[in-house]
C-alpha cells in the first residue's frame, strides 16, 4: 500500500457521518456498557483495539481488511437499476445487491473485520450466537478464511428452522451449540454466548452479530458495515448525477440498517426508512409477555438489554416479551442504540411492515426482478408496495440479503395464506 | 475511597466475625414454598440474605440460577410480588435484593432508579446487588441508595484491574462482592487462587470482602476465610437443593431442612477459617 492509499484508507472511516458514539459508545441517552464487572477489562481492551486498528489503521489493518472483502468477499457489490419496479412505482429503484456478497448477506462485513480484528488483538478462539443463522454462517466463514477456531451457539428452535445454515457453520469447521434455555431462539443464544465469554475473555473475542450490545460493539460493527453506504453513495452519485431521494433497508439489530445510513445521515435532503416486522399485529399481550412483532424501533420504550441501553418490547416491569417475526433474522426484541437515537432525533423513520405485506414483497421482487430476497429484505420490498407514494424519485433500497435459505418457510407461509402474487405451489406443500 | 455502610445492619452483619450471605432466587418455585425456604436460611445462620428478582435475561447466571430464575417467572414472580415478599418475611438477617438494571430503572411512575430503590427501602430491603451495572453507570443508583438508606454493592472480577478497582471502590458500600473465578455463578469443587489474588488487591480498601461463585462446601468456606474473606457469599448450592426438590417432589419441609443443614455447615465452616486467622495454628 502506497502513503496515498493509507491517507485515504483512514479518512473514509473518518467521515463524519460515522463520528456518534465513537468516543464514549453514547448516543444520546441511549448505548453505554451494561455487562457484568467481568466482562469489562475485554470490553475496554477491545475499545483500545477499535480505536487503533479500525479508526487509526495502526499496522494496516483497515487495508488488510478492505483487501480481504475485495478478494474473498467479492466487494463492492453493484448498484442495480431494478426496471420493472422503477416501472410500477414510477420512480427509479435501486437495489443495493448485498446478496451478492460471499455468504449471500451482507453478513460477512461485520465478521470479517472482527475475526480479522480478534487477529490482530492476539485472540485464539472466537465464539459468536446467532438466530436465522446468516451471522454464524458468516462468522464461520470468516474464521475458517482466517484459520481460527470458532464456537456457536443458536437456540435449538432456530436450529430446527434453519437447518441448512447449521450444515454450513459445520462445513466450514464451526463447532455449532444448541442453546435450549427459555425458548431457544436468538436472545438466549446471545444470552448464552455472553456466559462463554464470562469464563473465556482472555483468549476468546465475542463476534457480536449486529450493532448491538455493550461499547464499542454498535460503532465497530456500524463501522464494519458502513462500506455498504460508502459504496452505494458514490455508485448512486456515478449512476444518477446525484444522491438518491430515499434510502430503504430492513432493521432487526440494525446491522444492515445503519449500515446502508451510515454516510447518508448527514446528507440531510435523503430520507431514510428503517422497516422493521410487524409480524402479525402490533398489538402485545403482556399477560403472556408475548410481541407478535418485532417493532421495537417503531413501538419500543426505553430499557437496558444485553449491555445497552436501547428501544426495547418489554412488558411494564421490564422483563423482556418474546418477539416475532415471519424472518427470524429479525426476530429481536431489541434495537441498536443508534438507530434508536436517530428515530428520536427525526432523522430515521421506522416503519413497521407485517408477515403478510412481507410475503408479498418477497415474491414480488422474484418473479418481477429475478432476485429472491431473503425473508428479512422483502420487508423493505413491502414497504415500497406500500409506501412508494411517498417517497422521492430516485430510491435506494438495500437487498441485504438472498432468500435461499428461507425457501422452505416461504412456500410454507405462502400455502397457509392468500397471497396474490404467489405462484401455485400446491402440488408441492400438500402434506406440510 | 469505599464509603461506609448506609444500612446499619449490614454493617453489624460485618461486626463480629465472618458473615454467611445466602442467596436465593425468590418464588423458586413458588411464592410460599420459597418464604419457607429463605426462613430456613436464616434459622441456619445468615447474616445478610441475598433475594434474587428474576429477570428475563439474566447474562451474568450459570444455569443452575438462570433456571431457578425461569422457574420463579413462570410461577409469576414480579416486583411488586417481590416486595411483598419481603414485607411478609420473618428473618432476623439483613436483606439485599440482587437484581438487574432494567427492572430497577423501569419501576413505577416516571425515569431512573429512584422508585424502585424508594419501594425497596420500604420493604426493609437494605441492599442492591446489580450484576449488569458497571460502576460507569452507576450514578443515579448510588444516589437513590443514598437517599433511602440502601446499601449498594458492587462485584470485583479477578479481571479488575487497578483503575477499575479504584472506580468500583469509590462507589461501593454494605460489602464488596469478591469474584472467586472467571465465569458466571454455578458450584465448583475447588477454590480458586484468583480468590486469593483479589483478596490481596482489595486490602487496603477498607469494606468487608464477601467471596462469592463456586462455594458449596463448609471445607470451601473455611479456606475461603482462613485466606482474608470478611464473608462468604453462596447461591448455586443452596439453589441446587431447591432444584433437586423440584425434581425429586420433595416436601417443602424436606427442602427447607436440607437449605438449613446446609447452611449450618457453611456458617461453621466460616467460622472455623475465622478462629484459624486469630487464634495461632498448631503447625504451620
Amino acid at each position: 500500500m502506497s502513503e496515498t492509499d493509507t491517507r485515504t484508507t483512514k479518512e473514509m472511516s473518518r467521515r463524519p457521518g460515522r463520528e456518534r458514539g465513537r468516543d464514549d459508545g453514547k448516543f444520546g441517552q441511549y448505548g453505554g456498557q451494561y455487562v457484568p464487572e467481568a466482562l469489562m477489562p475485554a470490553i475496554e481492551e477491545l475499545a483500545d483495539a477499535y480505536e487503533r486498528y479500525v479508526l487509526n489503521n495502526e499496522d494496516g489493518f483497515m487495508d488488510e481488511f478492505r483487501e480481504r472483502l475485495a478478494d474473498f468477499g467479492g466487494r463492492p457489490t453493484p448498484l442495480q437499476r431494478a426496471d420493472r419496479l422503477s416501472e410500477r412505482y414510477d420512480t427509479e429503484v435501486f437495489l443495493k445487491r448485498e446478496d451478492l456478497l460471499h455468504g449471500g448477506a451482507h453478513k460477512l462485513n461485520n465478521a470479517l473485520g472482527q475475526v480479522l480484528l480478534a487477529k490482530y488483538m492476539g485472540k485464539e478462539r472466537i465464539i459468536a450466537e446467532t438466530g436465522a443463522g446468516q451471522h454464524g454462517t458468516a462468522t464461520a466463514m470468516a474464521a475458517a478464511h482466517l484459520d481460527m477456531p470458532c464456537t456457536i451457539y443458536m437456540g435449538e428452535r432456530d436450529i430446527n428452522r434453519q437447518r441448512p445454515n447449521v450444515f454450513r457453520m459445520k462445513l466450514n469447521g464451526s463447532e455449532v451449540k444448541p442453546v435450549t434455555t427459555g425458548r431457544g431462539t436468538l436472545k438466549e443464544a446471545i444470552s448464552e454466548t455472553m456466559r462463554d465469554w464470562a469464563e473465556t475473555v482472555e483468549d476468546t473475542h465475542y463476534v457480536i452479530g449486529s450493532i448491538v450490545g455493550p461499547h464499542p460493539f454498535p460503532v465497530m460493527v456500524r463501522d464494519f458495515q458502513a462500506v455498504i453506504s460508502e459504496e452505494a453513495r458514490e455508485q448512486a452519485i456515478e449512476k444518477t448525477g446525484g444522491l438518491p431521494t430515499d434510502v430503504v433497508a430492513c432493521a432487526g439489530g440494525g446491522s444492515n440498517t445503519m449500515g446502508t445510513f451510515a454516510d447518508f445521515v448527514d446528507d440531510e435532503s435523503v430520507a431514510l426508512h428503517a422497516v422493521e416486522a410487524g409480524g402479525s399485529t402490533l398489538q402485545v399481550d403482556e399477560e403472556e409477555g408475548v410481541a407478535p412483532n418485532s417493532a421495537s424501533l417503531y413501538t419500543g420504550d426505553e430499557g437496558v438489554l444485553h449491555g445497552a441501553r436501547t428501544k426495547l418490547l418489554q412488558d411494564s416491569d421490564g422483563q423482556i416479551m418474546e418477539s416475532h417475526s415471519i424472518s427470524s433474522g429479525l426476530d429481536y426484541a431489541g434495537v441498536g442504540p443508534e438507530l434508536a437515537y436517530l428515530v428520536d432525533e427525526g432523522r430515521v423513520e421506522p416503519v413497521a411492515v407485517d408477515d403478510d405485506a412481507a410475503l408479498e414483497g418477497f415474491h414480488r421482487l422474484s418473479n418481477t426482478e429475478g432476485i429472491i430476497p431473503a425473508l428479512e429484505t422483502a420487508h423493505a420490498f413491502g414497504f415500497l408496495e406500500e409506501h412508494h407514494e411517498e417517497l422521492g424519485d430516485r430510491v435506494v433500497v438495500n437487498v441485504s440479503g438472498r432468500g435461499d435459505k428461507d425457501l422452505d418457510a416461504a412456500i410454507e407461509e405462502t400455502d397457509q395464506r392468500d397471497v396474490a402474487n404467489a405462484p401455485d405451489m400446491s402440488m408441492f406443500t400438500e402434506g406440510i | 475511597m469505599a464509603e461506609p455502610a448506609n444500612s446499619a445492619a449490614i454493617g453489624e452483619a460485618f461486626a463480629d466475625g465472618p458473615a454467611y450471605v445466602p442467596y436465593l432466587v425468590v418464588g423458586d418455585p413458588d411464592y410460599e414454598s420459597s418464604k419457607a425456604y429463605v426462613e430456613a436460611l436464616d434459622r441456619g445462620g445468615a447474616d445478610v440474605i441475598e433475594l434474587g428478582l428474576p429477570f428475563s435475561e439474566p447474562i451474568a447466571e450459570g444455569s443452575t440460577i438462570q433456571e431457578a430464575l425461569v422457574r420463579s417467572l413462570d410461577a409469576g414472580m414480579t416486583p411488586d410480588r417481590f416486595f411483598a415478599f419481603a414485607e411478609e418475611l420473618d428473618v432476623d438477617a439483613a436483606l439485599v435484593c440482587m437484581t438487574y438494571y432494567n427492572l430497577i430503572y423501569q419501576y413505577g411512575e416516571g425515569e431512573g432508579p429512584r422508585p424502585f430503590v424508594e419501594r425497596a427501602a420500604a420493604a426493609g430491603i437494605e441492599g442492591l446487588v446489580v450484576p449488569d451495572l458497571p460502576a460507569e453507570e452507576a450514578d443515579p443508583l448510588r444516589e437513590a441508595c443514598d437517599e433511602f438508606g440502601l446499601d449498594l454493592v458492587f462485584i470485583v472480577a479477578p479481571t479488575t484491574r487497578a483503575d477499575r478497582l479504584d472506580r468500583l471502590m469509590e462507589r461501593v458500600s454494605g460489602y464488596v462482592y469478591v469474584q472467586a473465578r472467571l465465569g458466571t455463578t454455578g458450584a465448583r469443587d475447588d477454590v480458586s487462587d484468583q480468590t486469593t489474588d483479589s483478596l490481596d488487591r482489595l486490602r487496603e480498601y477498607d469494606v468487608p470482602k464477601a467471596v462469592g461463585f463456586g462455594i458449596s462446601t463448609g471445607d470451601h468456606a473455611e479456606r475461603i476465610v482462613a485466606g482474608g474473606a470478611d464473608g462468604i457469599i453462596v447461591g448455586s448450592a443452596l439453589v441446587d437443593v431447591v432444584a433437586d426438590g423440584v425434581e425429586n417432589d420433595l416436601s417443602t419441609g424436606e427442602v427447607a431442612d436440607r437449605l438449613e443443614a446446609l447452611s449450618r455447615e457453611l456458617k461453621a465452616g466460616a467460622e472455623r477459617g475465622y478462629r484459624s486467622r486469630t487464634e495461632p495454628v498448631e503447625s504451620a
